[in-house]
């Protein structure tokens, strides 16, 4: 069993810390793990990346298009850009951030009005949140990437959701144990199963 | 014992510093510098940046020959600078053992260039061995330094963006301390005067021929996959592991060992297997070493020369060479539209304000390699022609020389002034050259991520230094015009360039301010635009500031708190008073 994730969005949402979480929770459960994470000028706000892979036997870090079980953007249009990526009927986790780009700004290219009917289009399984404005009403912006988190774990093989509370509680800091644990519970619906 | 989830750079690091290595230097550059800033976290190594890789390279040479092993950290392109004196010193050798870490950037994911430092590895007459993930940069590093010793020269340890970047997990074990071997006299082997040039010329051939018997050996390095006899492939780094996947039923040579090649291994392995493959990243070094053996093979013929080869080129390749069906991999989404997101200049950032100021007049600009790159995407729009570090300034002088009628302004960013840019400066001022110069300081190594260098005070080991002065400098290379101007203040800017831009003789700006993520603290809060104020001219959007949003022409630009620093370029560029 392999497992792959495909994360995307913008410089600063959050995307290496969620990327950092899942790789620990599935070394906990055992598996082989890779990571890998877009470093250098594409931090200067450009969009980034991160791979996930983990299971019984990982050699390549990077993920074949049309292989990834879960895709979770943390923009809107970041995910149409990376859908090919997602496997037919994995799961894609999307927070409907709109990041407007400098190319939108400056006139020269236009945000698409539809970003969400193609998500919807594009995507059969898909989970659409608000993750910013929930985490904000959790008390806290930073959780956005939590929530998200919680979300894509529900498409995720093999971890179970102690191991998940187990790496997050490992990979922030103390005085925010509790809450990123209630916003990962919150993405993952856990008390709705 | 235990595992740890390591990059490629933190396994170098690991690794390096298991084996004893007690010397280490280097420049910035990515995908090279996470590894001197984590080989710094572990206790007994001395780590410094240099001013550039040359300094870094003879550094760590003289550390090597001074019976301590050593390492020097750089990128690609680093090497191009390093490479005069890694030429010389494949023939003097070295007395510890000493490793070349060098990250080349296949795809060119933040180079200007996409080089395969396997020609310098023939060029110099150097070993280099290519570890495919982070398990292999830490062990190679070992082995690395153990050949280092046994063939007295320097060995090259060549990553890629990918090995670099990509976790794996790796047993760690405890430092094995190397004692320091002292240096003692020998002009016959370390003053390579001709006479004893010749000699030593003789002995690295000799070096590189035993190099390739023991290669062809080492399956330690160069491993096998036995997966039947129909098709077998001949790969290295990343891109065998792509294969190890993809090519189920194919045996795959993984060559550790790059150069020399193992000829012995590469003929036993060409004759187990009914049709031979080459895939390698990069130029066809190998395929054509291959074919020079008398091995007929695929290779160029189905692998891209350019570019990076991921898994979806892997899968590609794979249906030319066997027939195999592609996968479909064209998007999925309407795609096409998507706005671009190339990387900008951040919000806050002061050097859009020396760019901006740029925009007012009809100049050409030479830039250099840095943050202050982006100062070349619109709406900025401000560098019109780009080379490597230094050039900023260089490529300034030979452009006035030239005849050029319009003002030439040369940039360096505070770093590369360092790095690079004091030489072309001071050519500059000697030649009577008349361009402007600027350096864009903002009191750090920013785009790599805020390494220290000779202006800041501080060294990678965090200690206090002296700050070495940009103007001082200057000024003793005989510059006579020297302004120093905050590129916060627009106005400020615009004055300083217009007198300079018109003085007869040769200036240099300085503009100075603090890396705006670096100074978290000269955060101040956000901005905001009064939408009835806002007569919707759009002068605020020309400062390219990504903070400022706009969804189309008609509507009225605002500002993003969670993005907006509060810097107040663009309160000071609109003219009706609606940003507060």
């Amino acid at each position: 069993m392999n497992q792959n994730i495909l994360l995307c969005g913008v410089g600063g949402q959050g995307i290496l810390l969620a990327a950092k979480i899942i790789a620990l929770a599935a070394e906990k459960a055992g598996f082989e793990v890779t990571t890998n994470e877009v470093h250098g000028m594409a931090q200067r706000g450009g969009s980034v990346t991160a791979q996930l892979r983990y299971g019984d036997a990982v050699y390549s870090p990077l993920i074949l298009e049309r292989q990834a079980d879960v895709l979770a953007s943390m923009e809107m249009i970041e995910a149409l850009r990376y859908a090919h990526f997602l496997k037919p009927g994995g799961l894609a986790a999307v927070s409907t951030q709109k990041i407007i780009p400098v190319t939108v700004s400056s006139g020269k290219m236009q945000y698409p009005a539809d970003a969400e009917a193609r998500l919807r289009e594009v995507f059969p399984r898909l989970e659409l949140c608000d993750c910013l404005d929930a985490a904000i009403k959790m008390g806290n912006a930073k959780l956005a990437n939590t929530i998200l988190l919680g979300t894509l774990s529900a498409g995720l093989a093999g971890i179970d959701l102690p191991l998940w509370e187990s790496a997050i509680s490992e990979c922030v800091k103390p005085a925010f144990v509790e809450a990123n644990l209630a916003a990962f519970r919150f993405g993952r619906k856990e008390n709705e199963r | 014992m235990s595992k740890l989830l390591l990059t490629g750079n933190e396994a170098i690091a690991r690794g390096a510093w298991e084996c004893g290595v007690g010397a280490a230097f280097g420049y910035p550059g990515t995908p090279s510098t996470e590894i001197l800033e984590n080989l710094v976290k572990y206790p007994g190594v001395y780590c410094e940046w240099s001013p550039n890789e040359k300094v870094a390279f003879e550094s760590a040479a003289g550390a090597a020959i001074g019976g301590c092993r050593s390492m020097v950290t750089m990128k690609h392109v680093g090497l191009n600078v390093a490479a005069d004196p890694m030429m010389t010193l494949s023939y003097v050798g070295i007395v510890a053992g000493m490793v070349i870490v060098v990250a080349d950037d296949p795809g060119q994911h933040s180079s200007q260039t996409e080089q395969d430092t396997r020609h310098y590895a023939r060029l110099a007459k150097l070993p280099i061995l290519e570890p495919g993930n982070a398990v292999e940069c830490a062990a190679f590093m070992k082995i690395a330094f153990d050949l280092s010793e046994k063939y007295r020269c320097p060995v090259i340890l060549r990553s890629t963006t990918c090995v670099s970047h990509s976790r794996f997990h790796i047993e760690t074990a405890e430092r094995v301390e190397h004692s320091r071997v002292a240096f003692e006299k020998n002009l016959q082997q370390f003053v390579p005067i001709p006479m004893f040039g010749r000699k030593l010329r003789a002995k690295v051939e000799e070096r590189m021929a035993t190099q390739a018997l023991e290669s062809a050996q080492n399956r330690q390095l160069n491993t096998i996959f036995h997966r039947g006899n129909e098709l077998g492939i001949i790969s290295s780094g990343v891109a065998a592991l792509h294969c190890v996947e993809q090519f189920s039923d194919a045996s795959i040579l993984k060559l550790g060992w790059a150069w020399p090649f193992p000829d012995q291994l590469l003929k036993d392995f060409a004759a187990s297997c009914k049709k031979i493959a080459v895939i390698e990243e990069g130029d066809p070094i190998l395929e054509e070493h291959v074919k020079a053996l008398g091995i007929s093979c695929d290779g160029k013929n189905v692998v891209p020369r350019c570019g990076e080869l991921t898994p979806r080129v892997i899968a590609e390749i794979k249906a030319k060479l066997t027939g195999a069906p592609l996968p479909d991999f064209s998007q999925v989404a309407q795609a096409d539209d998507l706005p671009t997101r190339p990387p900008m200049l951040c919000a806050g950032c002061p050097h859009r304000g020396i760019f901006y100021g740029l925009t007012k007049f009809d100049v050409i600009v030479t830039g250099d390699i840095g943050c202050y790159t982006l100062g070349a995407f619109p709406p900025l729009e401000r560098t019109d022609l780009l080379i490597c570090m230094g050039a900023g300034f260089t490529l300034a002088h030979g452009m006035v020389k030239a005849g050029e009628t319009r003002p030439v302004v040369g940039i360096v960013g505070d770093s590369t002034f360092f790095h690079s840019g004091i030489t072309g400066l001071l050519n500059l001022v000697y030649n009577k050259g008349n361009a402007t110069l600027i350096v864009a300081d903002n009191r750090t190594t920013a785009m790599t991520g805020h390494q220290d260098h000779p202006g800041t005070g501080r060294t990678l080991m965090g200690e206090e230094t002296l700050s070495a002065s940009i103007e001082e400098i200057a000024k003793a290379c005989g510059m006579k015009r020297i302004r120093v101007v905050d590129p916060n203040d627009l106005e400020a800017v615009h004055q300083v360039l217009q007198q300079e831009l018109a003085a007869d003789e040769p200036s240099l700006i300085i503009s100075r301010a603090p890396c705006i993520l670096k100074e978290k603290s000269a955060a101040k809060p956000p901005l905001a635009i009064d939408a009835d104020k806002c007569r919707n001219c759009r002068a605020c959007l020309k400062l390219g500031c990504p903070a400022i949003e706009t969804l189309d022409v008609k509507g009225k630009p605002s500002i993003n708190a969670q993005q907006c620093v509060g810097c107040k370029m663009c309160e000071s560029v609109c003219k009706f008073g609606a940003i507060r």
